[in-house]
């Protein structure tokens, strides 16, 4: 029994942290700087827990819990990514009076979700870690509860997010109903290929999971919701919600749906392909910059569920190594979209960015390199990221995929460029307000630093991602 | 007398998800009804797996209902805050008054 505490030891200390650091938040008076700090903590000594943890596969409590070196790398990345959007943010939340002591609680909420979602090996305890995110993360998209458009998106976040929640339960439901277990290794055992309710049930599951990545066709909600949350929270929502239902999605593949991939494959397909359309061709005409990344996102899914349609390992892993790189470029991007600030008033408008190289010369050449590194050109981060993608592809022989995200990479240089061609090459209007705070311009330069020197050692995240599948 | 089996539950639960669906889709009033229609999902669900659990003798499913009926509790009151907190910022709750953001 002890020792399963000690499988469990990240959950539990991440739970008991959120227990003290609430009651910190009420009984202290203007908690919030102390409540950041506690929560960064906290994150920080969870790194090192996980990191400590022993890597072999172990299954506990009847099996429902697993731990294993695959779930502690995505949780880790869950952290880091957490930890650098919340860093990033803080001059943007005081700013903006949304620095409540609820903030950090409720994001470290979302991540006890997101833990116990990614290391389920039950139906009933991947259900519970998916709603205490998604309860979480409706909570955080109307944060700003004084502001008309802070709501509508909660409220439309709440409403697709609710839907499809019942959706993939009602798949739940069919899937216990038709092999008699919710354990993922004994759905495995049972799934009957041929019967058409293990796929009405699957596809139910896959529905569910589609939105929980803002995956084509259940992708309605991204733009609204991004553009109308605060963008500290916007710069969550596009990083750490998706490194985690990637993830589910991976290790449903891997057990439970492993003897019905080829019409699962088929499904992951149609969507990888809708997403890097849509969000080649949705995000042209885009004139604020939080929505242009919105489909921006909604396109980089498509390239990492193109890796994960390919049913390999191999195609897997390039997945998660393209998830990796993308959490890195987004949270360079949002980043800079925190800087930009016009009379006093943070400002979305692509427009206000128009000739800004002049006054601005280094948030100029950052947005540069991340913007190039989203589109994907060589020898930058992103670039890497979509080659290991589309080689697994082609591996497994799936030309017409690989054809297609090739040509929606070119169009998505478009809009991309667009904006480098707005900062450079257009009159400047009026300079952007001069910020000084080394929490954003440090990530910036962490973000940039990383995706400019990835091309010297492009094996060390390839290792990694190795080791976190050796289990 | 019918025998009542487990395919008429299923149907039962069957029904009561799709007007759940099409309670949301189709819904053209008022936020509220569209809490009631995610209710609804949850309860074919429960009826579902209720009804799986008796006739497969495994009481795993009863199990799970019970959480569901948790977590449903929970998501009707994070839903309705939302909707007042929507309510005092733009005085309606009205779903064609949800249109701040469009494109």
């Amino acid at each position: 029994m002890i020792n399963n505490l000690n499988i469990l030891l990240p959950e539990i200390f991440l739970s008991i942290s959120i227990f003290f650091i609430l009651m910190v938040g009420v009984f202290v008076n203007k908690s919030y700087n102390l409540v950041t700090n506690l929560s960064f903590l906290s994150l920080i000594i969870l790194i090192l827990i996980i990191f400590n943890n022993d890597n072999t596969s172990i299954k506990i409590f009847s099996e429902s819990f697993v731990r294993d070196s695959y779930g502690n790398f995505i949780k880790i990345l869950i952290l880091l990514g957490s930890i650098f959007v919340l860093y990033s943010s803080q001059l943007f939340i005081k700013e903006n009076n949304i620095s409540k002591f609820e903030y950090p609680i409720i994001i470290l909420l979302a991540i006890l979700g997101m833990f116990f979602m990614v290391s389920s090996n039950d139906l009933i305890l991947f259900y519970l870690g998916l709603e205490l995110q998604s309860l979480a993360l409706y909570i955080l998209a109307a944060i700003d509860r004084d502001n008309t458009r802070s709501t509508e998106a909660g409220v439309k976040y709440f409403v697709l997010s609710a839907l499809s929640s019942g959706l993939l339960l009602y798949g739940c439901s069919l899937l216990y109903g038709f092999t008699g277990s919710t354990n993922f290794e004994i759905i495995n055992s049972q799934i009957d290929p041929d019967s058409t309710g293990s796929i009405f049930a699957m596809v139910f599951i896959l529905v569910g999971l589609a939105f929980k990545v803002s995956a084509v066709p259940f992708h309605m909600w991204t733009p609204d919701v991004y553009e109308g949350s605060p963008t500290s929270v916007t710069s969550f929502f596009s990083v750490v919600p998706k490194v985690a239902g990637l993830a589910v999605i991976i290790r449903f593949m891997q057990t439970p749906f492993a003897n019905i991939l080829v019409e699962w494959q088929s499904i992951i397909i149609f969507i990888s392909v809708a997403s890097m359309i849509l969000g080649a061709v949705a995000a042209i005409g885009q004139n604020n910059i939080k929505r242009l990344i919105a489909y921006s996102s909604i396109g980089h899914i498509g390239y990492a569920l193109a890796g994960v349609a390919t049913g390999t390992i191999s195609g897997y892993k390039s997945s998660i190594v393209y998830i990796t790189i993308y959490v890195v470029m987004n949270i360079g991007v949002f980043a800079c979209i925190f800087l930009m600030k016009k009379d006093g008033k943070y400002t979305e408008e692509i427009k206000d960015l128009s000739g800004i190289s002049k006054r601005h010369p280094l948030l100029a050449i950052s947005f540069l390199i991340i913007l190039f590194s989203l589109a994907g050109i060589p020898p930058l981060g992103g670039f890497f990221a979509k080659f290991y993608v589309f080689m697994s592809v082609i591996e497994s022989e799936m030309y017409v995929l690989a054809i297609i995200g090739l040509l929606t990479t070119v169009i998505s240089a478009f809009y991309y460029l667009r904006i480098i061609k707005i900062i450079y090459f257009d009159n400047l209007i009026k300079p952007l307000d001069q910020i000084k705070n080394i929490n954003i311009t440090g990530t910036i330069f962490l973000s940039c630093f990383i995706l400019i020197t990835f091309f010297l050692y492009p094996a060390a995240l390839n290792s990694i991602v190795n080791l976190a599948f050796d289990y | 007398m019918i025998d009542i089996g487990l395919g008429h539950y299923l149907t039962l639960g069957a029904v009561i998800f799709s007007l759940g669906v099409i309670g949301i889709f189709l819904n053209r009033k008022n936020i509220i009804v569209i809490l009631m229609s995610v209710e609804l999902l949850l309860l074919a669900v429960n009826i579902n797996l209720i009804s799986f659990s008796i006739f497969s003798g495994d009481i795993v499913g009863q199990i799970f209902t019970m959480l569901i009926l948790t977590v449903a509790a929970a998501e009707a009151a994070i839903g309705l805050a939302i909707i007042v907190v929507f309510y005092r910022n733009k005085g309606s709750i009205r779903v064609e008054d949800i249109h701040e953001m469009k494109g």
